[in-house]
């Protein structure tokens, strides 16, 4: 390959070993600790070199390969490192589309290996063959097909310097089955570049200075952060910016838990159903400043009326998302680390107390209207909220929330508390339901020494259910909450307020969940009353093994306060 | 907003998929491309697509960065036909009998200023380069004499300004060399 910068790693001798053995120990020089996958016919070479290095490569056994490349994604999210999936070729490949794409809308960095059929078969439609470099293409960041055992160092150097560089994105290698096989010289160079892709951009002191000056004459600014911020581990930049400017802030799912939860600039989540307040002053504020984050449409709402009466000043990392969905007045190209850190030193201390009383104003209608409902119910049902109210109370926001897709996530992003980052794992972008459990064991495995809990509703957690043997076999202390309400809720939810209530396929007939986790021989518990809520929460968290607690929550319960689909951000609905 | 034509020149590594990741982008998009072709360029092992699509101004800016934000892609440019200097390759073959029987083909070929590239006792295969409404319009002449086949090339483009690809390859083969 043309134009690759590498710099070496140790000072063997090259040893002459086979391709399998090669992408072990590419694995092992990448630091790798811990991989995930499934085997079968086209990577049973590299299993077979996985069996001798076990000792220094930690292999997880998944139930299915959906299950692995999104425990890499849990990994990654939590440790910001490189979360490793391998699968076979044909449908063992094929597992990983799913993962991929949505590692590729949430920025995730991870490096997925396939098995592919000998080079001698390629075309021919062989046995589990399949052209997974074609279908990867639109949703990886880079892929490659090795053929040959001797491009495997280089292609593994390349592919875990693009998964991690720059913005983060999901990289497929596959390799076929000779290659596997094939002797080679072993000599592995880490790549520090590729002379086609620049990662890293250097700020503009002119845009720094054009940012200070807007900042510094906003009377009503607004921040609103992403998962730029977690990427580029700038969180102490964006709170130094936050308090520096005295500008209140709010924040993506994807960003969340950037700032923690009780700053008291942190005003809480945007988008469809974020908080009163974010939502109506976007179209009030005469600054917003948005950091790392992509302007999603649910985020935006109706674009045509998004934050029209304000400046706008866009500070990111990737190019391509500059002016994409919403025309700014500023871009500040760069990573928001060193962008964040010079706007700041610019800028002039400032306080916006009217301005942030009006924040505060709105959470106090919010509070009322909502919020109080939700955490204190007056109905004898449980509710999503207080069980993550509940959840706040015993981990006092130290823990890693991982959830699915659906009112259970909203929920637990608009009531989970947080004290430190990358806490909270969710499928954002693509909204894969099944995500939560598999993800969960790789967040708990990449931060072992944190609480992780998974929130998961009753569908999303039988779409990989089959997961619960890897917990178990593999001893992985995650603790499980499911949110039962025994619909798909926010697809019911939508269809009661947008299709007049005819409620086609959401009503799920559901299995004995604590039956089916005891099958499994993991501890478990259903809870229906609030006053064993708070018990069962406890006899859940007292060890460090795994648990399902399932909570029966009222069925037709509904997320405010909400923008629907499409519409302006300023008509948030409160009920 | 009315659509316009726009040549998108794509400086690549030359690696083995490229073609349909850079396709993909369009597709993901629902635009079709108007012309496709590809071939080396003035630094060897470095690849230029060019790509004819007609869409709206608003969104090629948006399609450029897409495209430049692959790993593989050098750099990408785009221009609206006047700023460019652009030409199509035609062939066509049609039955050698019409080269001696109707006067009227000799000027026509003669008009058009395309050149036989071949002639055998069946077929004679004439070749024409230019605007597409001038290999159109042979195209439309020749039809009444039996035209066998006809084939266009991709638009191929060269840009009356300077690119500043130019310097950034003249780094790399410095990088290569050095």
């Amino acid at each position: 390959m043309e134009g690759i910068k590498t710099s070496p790693v140790g000072s063997d001798k090259p040893l002459h070993i086979s391709g399998a053995e090669a992408v072990v120990r590419c694995l092992l020089a990448e630091e790798v600790k811990t991989i995930y996958g499934y085997p079968g016919g086209a990577i049973m070479p590299v299993y077979d070199e996985l069996y001798k290095f076990q000792d220094q490569l930690h292999h997880v056994l998944t139930r299915h390969e959906q299950g692995a490349a999104h425990a890499a994604q849990g990994y990654a999210r939590v440790s910001g490192k490189v979360g490793v999936a391998i699968a076979t070729s044909g449908p063992g490949a094929t597992n990983l589309i799913t993962c991929i794409a949505d590692a590729m809308i949430d920025s995730t960095p991870i490096v997925c290996i396939t098995g592919q059929v000998g080079v001698h078969l390629l075309g021919s439609d062989a046995f589990q063959e399949t052209d997974v470099i074609g279908i990867s293409t639109p949703i990886t960041k880079w892929n490659y097909q090795i053929t040959n055992a001797d491009e495997i160092p280089e292609v593994f150097a390349k592919a875990f310097y693009i998964a991690r560089s720059g913005r983060p994105g999901p990289v497929l290698i596959d390799i076929t089955k000779n290659a596997q096989f094939d002797f080679m010289d072993f000599d592995y160079q880490k790549c520090t570049g590729v002379r086609s892709y620049k990662p890293e951009v250097e700020v503009d002191p002119q845009k720094v200075k054009k940012a200070v000056d807007l900042i510094d004459r906003a009377k009503k600014p607004m921040i609103i952060w992403g998962q730029g911020v977690i990427l580029g581990n700038a969180e102490s930049e964006l709170k130094g910016f936050v308090e520096k400017s005295g500008i209140p802030a709010i924040w993506t799912i994807l960003g969340l838990s950037a700032l923690p939860t009780d700053h008291p600039l942190n005003m809480g989540m945007a988008g469809m159903h974020g908080n009163y307040a974010s939502n109506l002053l976007t179209n009030q504020c005469d600054l917003l400043i948005a950091v790392g984050m992509r302007f999603d449409d649910r985020v935006t709402g109706d674009l045509n009326t998004y934050a029209k009466q304000a400046k706008i000043i866009h500070l990111e990392l990737d190019e391509s998302e500059v002016n994409k969905n919403v025309l700014v007045d500023l871009v500040v190209l760069g990573d928001c680390k060193n962008s964040l850190r010079l706007i700041t030193d610019g800028i002039k201390p400032n306080a916006h107390p009217r301005w942030i009383q009006k924040f505060r104003d709105l959470y106090q209608i919010e509070y009322q209207k909502v919020i109080k409902n939700e955490i204190y119910p007056t109905s004898d049902l449980l509710t999503m909220a207080e069980t993550i109210e509940k959840i706040n109370q015993h981990t006092e926001g130290d823990a890693v929330i991982v959830t699915d897709v659906g009112q259970h996530q909203m929920v637990a992003c608009r009531y989970a508390r947080f004290t430190q980052s990358k806490s909270n794992v969710t499928s954002g972008g693509l909204g894969t339901m099944g995500f939560a459990l598999p993800a969960a064991m790789g967040a708990k495995m990449g931060a072992p020494d944190r609480q992780v809990i998974a929130i998961i509703g009753d569908g999303g957690f039988q779409m990989t259910i089959q997961e619960l043997g890897t917990i178990f076999q593999t001893e992985i202390g995650v603790k499980i909450v499911i949110l039962n309400n025994n619909f798909l809720g926010m697809v019911r939810q939508w269809q009661q307020l947008f299709f007049d209530k005819r409620y086609a396929s959401t009503e799920l007939v559901n299995p004995d969940f604590v039956a089916i986790a005891k099958g499994y021989h993991i501890e478990s518990r259903q809870v229906k009353k609030r006053e064993e809520l708070d018990e069962a929460i406890s006899e859940m968290l007292q060890d460090d093994k795994p648990y399902v607690l399932e909570v029966i929550v009222q069925q037709e319960g509904n997320v405010f306060p909400m923008v629907p689909s499409g519409a302006c951000v300023s008509s948030v609905r409160l009920e | 907003m009315a659509k316009k034509t726009y040549t998108v020149s794509v400086y690549t590594e030359n690696n083995v998929g490229l073609l349909n990741r850079i396709s993909a982008i369009f597709l993901k998009r629902h635009i079709n491309i108007d012309s496709f072709s590809t071939s080396e360029s003035e630094i060897p092992n470095v690849f230029r697509f060019v790509i004819v699509v007609n869409i709206e101004p608003n969104r090629i800016q948006k399609i450029k960065s897409q495209i430049e934000k692959q790993v593989d892609v050098i750099k990408v440019f785009y221009h609206t036909d006047s700023e460019t200097i652009f030409q199509e390759s035609a062939l066509f073959k049609l039955p050698s009998d019409v080269l001696f029987e109707k006067r009227q083909i000799q000027n026509i070929i003669k008009n058009s200023r395309a050149r036989i590239v071949t002639v055998s006792r069946e077929y004679f295969v004439l070749e024409k380069t230019g605007f597409r409404h001038e290999t159109e319009k042979l195209r439309r002449d020749l039809e009444k004499y039996g035209l066998l086949q006809f084939v266009r090339s991709g638009r191929i483009t060269v840009t009356k300004s300077k690119l500043p690809i130019t310097d950034i390859l003249e780094k790399f083969k410095q990088d290569d060399t050095g």
